[in-house]
């Protein structure tokens, strides 16, 4: 793909609550099957920015762009139809719905059967029950998830379900995938194994993907580029070696960790 | 395998609700079942309609909503209409009934789209109440003093129309659009971001209730040869919604069950009113104290089965046994 | 001047309204609960008066006050014994508790004294008529009023000026926090609860004496429409709670003056929706966002 066009692309995109602004005048671009970080202090406005890519917040300011499709002002569920998937901070199955239920929903809108065809159980719905069935299985299976999956997802053991939620994220298959501290909560091993993760999955679906993350090692390890948030306002961008060395980047980190 | 499973669950679940319908058509034929015993049936199939139709919108979608009766008097005053003033016949009456309390369903799931949890409820107790008062104040239809109805519905009609209920809702909630609509009720921002657009699921789990209700309330109507606005109270709502809730939010077969219970618990405290007010609120308090998720829980009654199966044939398959 | 004495008349209802909107607003406020039983402390309310009144003889205020203190107590029970152990459930659980509560008052109270109705006396409070612009105004409405704003001017003093007004503020801020603070949160819950049925009780006697009949299921009415005044006003916030209330009797009011009197009890209804959806967080609330 021509790298000049991005794939993502975001331009002075801000937004206020009530007079207060908790981003402003953010400028960032992704190119096709990029891994950029964004990191920042606590309360820098990371997962702001991404709720507003998303659709859960309208911005106040500014465009979002995906490939020629404005986002603005869409809501959430067609931002995704549209190409935007995400995992959340806070892990957010469906806890009753099983491992399985939980990916199937995530295909749903690609589902060919219509209300009418299942009500009255046409051939139609068995068939795209059957293809959501195995589409889903498959995904599983490269996940490792395939022995829990009529398991509760609210029964999983805490990786587990961060992996279940990347692997529910990208059975929207996205062409660009958030994913909103996604080792939060994992001890160095589990760490590790997500990042193996996910440079597989850069591998297997060829995706760009945009990642907030606290864990230094596991960004500037995968990152190409890393984007850095402070106060709601970019502060720096580069390489990871760049933004180790950026003394604003160390400013803002002071009192937090630094490695 | 999982498939046959399905489809004999299924096809048993027909074979035995047939065999049901002609024991009790052969003893009501023959008088052995007298008319209490039918009047008692009657209602209790009416019930088990309004209980499912209110479990897809509470137990399945997650909308709290506690106006349920303003649903079944729609059905009910616009199937009268149809037999009584315009003189069509019966069947097209209950579809008619549907159909308008579907619309009705249709502008009462908009504030649902704004509201969540117990601010719904009140503005579906809202809507119930003016539902009600709306009626009292038309006089086409008899205002307060109700509306003369003729007895239509047999044991045939009703039990059709609850199979046809059970069927329907149980067919949309095994699909993906039931889970579609169970993952709104688990989480409805996780939803909304997996692409599941939740506006046009929660309008439709509205109106698909309220549709099955609507057919209830034509079913009602042309039981008790009268209707009247204070048969559609909100105590009505709220005796709908303990069917509901005690069965288990989210089971189908819970809502079942408690309707058949509680009917019949009504039935022989009829001439005792206050009693069985008291003991249905005990009933809902003691519940929600110590079963807050209701008898049944989330699972079905043939979940009970299918698990000892699974524990047979776990062999054969190796994995499935090892989930912790 | 029809339109004045339907202003008085619909303060005088909303006032009714308003004391009882404050204790939904306060129990919402403090543990996010809307406690359907609400409306029957307000009917047991009304009873106590009634029999104070005819039963013990005594004076209006008396049977103001002895109903506040039944109510008061009989607001704590609910909450100790129906509510307190669901703390952590979900609120739908809570909130179907609350139906619960309430059918078994209302029908508790069917089954121990019988449905029938009972008529307060007339003589309760001085009854005469008042010329005001040329509008017939009854005595007993600005007693009423009066009564309200008193009650109400106290509460206020009790929210801002004593210790356990501050503790209940704290409590409604944030519950957590303020257990750490040292709030001992369940007493503050108590006091809330008490304080709330007392208003709601002071209400029932004062409704009694203005429309003499009272009966067994009368607080369901007024207790949903007391919560619409509630929510209009801006839920958990205790000047919307008085204003939400005052406006709505003007509007049922109003309603009826124009001619559809049989709308009256609809018109509230409305209000609810069209608040809810256009405004969910009321005249005087602000909104709130969800934490995603």
């Amino acid at each position: 793909m021509d790298k000049a066009k991005p794939l993502l692309n975001v331009e002075n995109l801000g937004i206020s609550f009530g007079g207060l602004r908790a981003v402003q005048g953010v400028d960032l671009q992704l190119f096709s099957k990029e891994m950029v970080g964004l990191i920042g202090p606590n309360g820098a406005g990371k997962t702001t920015f991404f709720n507003m890519l998303t659709g859960v917040y309208e911005p106040t300011e500014g465009t979002i762009m995906l490939g020629n499709r404005k986002l603005n002002g869409l809501s959430p569920y067609k931002i995704t139809q549209g190409g935007i998937s995400r995992t959340f901070q806070n892990i957010r199955l469906f806890g009753e719905l099983s491992v399985i239920d939980n990916v199937k929903v995530a295909y749903h809108s690609q589902a060919k059967h219509s209300l009418l065809s299942s009500i009255i159980r046409l051939p139609q719905h068995f068939n795209g029950e059957r293809e959501m069935e195995e589409k889903a299985l498959a995904f599983l299976e490269i996940f490792q998830l395939q022995r829990f999956k009529d398991e509760k997802a609210k029964n999983l053991p805490y990786g587990q379900q961060r992996r279940l939620e990347i692997a529910r994220a990208l059975a929207a298959s996205p062409k660009l995938l958030l994913l909103d501290e996604p080792a939060a909560g994992m001890n160095p091993q589990e760490t590790k194994e997500l990042m193996n993760l996910i440079a597989l999955i850069r591998e297997t679906f060829e995706l760009t993907v945009l990642l907030i993350e606290h864990d230094m090692p596991l960004v500037m390890g995968v990152c190409e580029r890393i984007y850095v948030l402070d106060h709601g306002q970019l502060i720096a961008q580069g390489t990871p070696t760049e933004i180790k060395n950026n003394p604003k980047v160390i400013e803002a980190y002071l009192g937090e960790e630094v490695s | 395998m999982a498939f046959l499973k399905k489809v004999g669950f299924f096809w048993g679940g027909i074979v035995v609700s047939l065999v049901i319908f002609a024991v009790v058509q052969f003893l009501l034929s023959n008088g052995t079942l007298d008319l209490f015993y039918e009047n008692t049936l009657v209602y209790m199939a009416i019930n088990i309609i309004l209980a499912v139709s209110l479990h897809l919108i509470i137990g399945i979608t997650g909308q709290f909503s506690i106006g349920h009766a303003g649903f079944l008097a729609v059905g009910a005053y616009a199937s009268a209409i149809i037999t009584m003033k315009l003189e069509l016949p019966f069947p097209l009456a209950l579809l008619v009934g549907g159909i308008v309390a579907a619309l009705a369903g249709f502008v009462i799931g908009f504030p649902s789209l704004r509201l969540r949890g117990d601010y719904l409820a009140i503005a579906t107790l809202g809507f119930g109440e003016i539902v009600r008062i709306a009626f009292l104040n038309v006089d086409y239809v008899g205002g307060a003093s109700g509306m003369m109805v003729e007895h239509f519905t047999t044991w045939p009609w009703v039990f059709g129309c609850m199979l046809v209920t059970i069927l329907v809702i149980l067919n949309f909630t095994r699909s993906t659009h039931g889970r579609a609509c169970i993952s709104i009720r688990e989480d409805e921002t996780a939803a909304d971001a997996m692409g599941i657009n939740t506006t046009y699921y929660k309008v439709l789990a509205f109106m698909i209730g309220a549709f099955f209700a609507g057919v209830a309330g034509g079913l009602f109507a042309h039981n008790f040869y009268i209707i009247q606005p204070s048969n559609f109270g909100f105590l009505k709502s709220f005796d709908i919604l303990i069917f509901v809730v005690l069965g288990g939010l989210g089971s189908l077969s819970g809502a079942v069950i408690s309707a058949i219970l509680l009917t019949v618990i009504s039935a022989f405290l009829q001439d005792y009113p206050e009693t069985r007010m008291i003991i249905y609120s005990l009933v809902l308090i003691i519940v929600m104290l110590y079963r807050p998720r209701g008898l049944m829980g989330t699972k079905e009654i043939t979940s009970l089965f299918s698990r000892k199966k699974k524990s047979k044939g776990g062999a054969k398959d190796g994995q499935s046994e090892t989930v912790a | 001047m029809e339109y004045v004495q339907q202003l008085v008349n619909g303060i005088s209802v909303g006032s009714i309204y308003a004391l009882i909107a404050l204790g939904y607003t306060m129990v919402y406020g403090i543990v996010k609960l809307i406690n359907f039983a609400h409306g029957d402390v307000f009917m047991v309310g009304s009873f106590v008066g009634f029999y104070s009144i005819t039963v013990l003889h005594l004076p209006f205020v008396a049977a103001l006050l002895v109903s506040m203190v039944v109510c008061a107590i009989f607001g704590m029970l609910i909450e100790r014994i129906a509510y307190k152990p669901l703390r952590n459930a979900t609120r739908i659980a809570a909130l179907i508790t609350a139906i619960g509560v309430s059918l078994l008052i209302e029908y508790g109270f069917i089954y121990v004294r019988g449905a029938q109705l009972e008529a307060y006396p007339r003589d309760v409070l001085p009854d005469f008529k008042i010329n005001l612009f040329g509008a017939e105004i009854e005595s007993q409405a600005i007693l009423i009023l009066g009564v309200s704003i008193a009650l109400m001017i106290l509460l206020q003093f009790i929210v801002h000026k004593t210790k356990m007004g501050k503790s209940m503020r704290a409590v409604s801020y944030d519950a957590e926090a303020a257990q750490l603070m040292g709030i001992n949160v369940n007493r503050t819950i108590s006091y809330t609860f008490a304080i709330g049925s007392a208003l709601a009780g002071a209400a029932g006697v004062i409704f009694g004496v203005y429309y003499t009949k009272i009966e067994p299921l009368m607080g369901i009415i007024p207790g949903l429409k007391a919560f619409v005044a509630a929510v209009l006003g801006g839920i958990g916030i205790l000047p919307g709670a008085m204003v939400g209330g005052l406006l709505l009797g003007v509007i049922e009011s109003f309603v009826s003056a124009i001619g559809f009197s049989l709308w009256r009890d609809g018109a509230a209804f409305i209000v609810l929706i069209l608040i809810l959806v256009f405004m969910p967080s009321g005249l005087f609330g602000k909104n709130r966002r969800e934490k995603v």
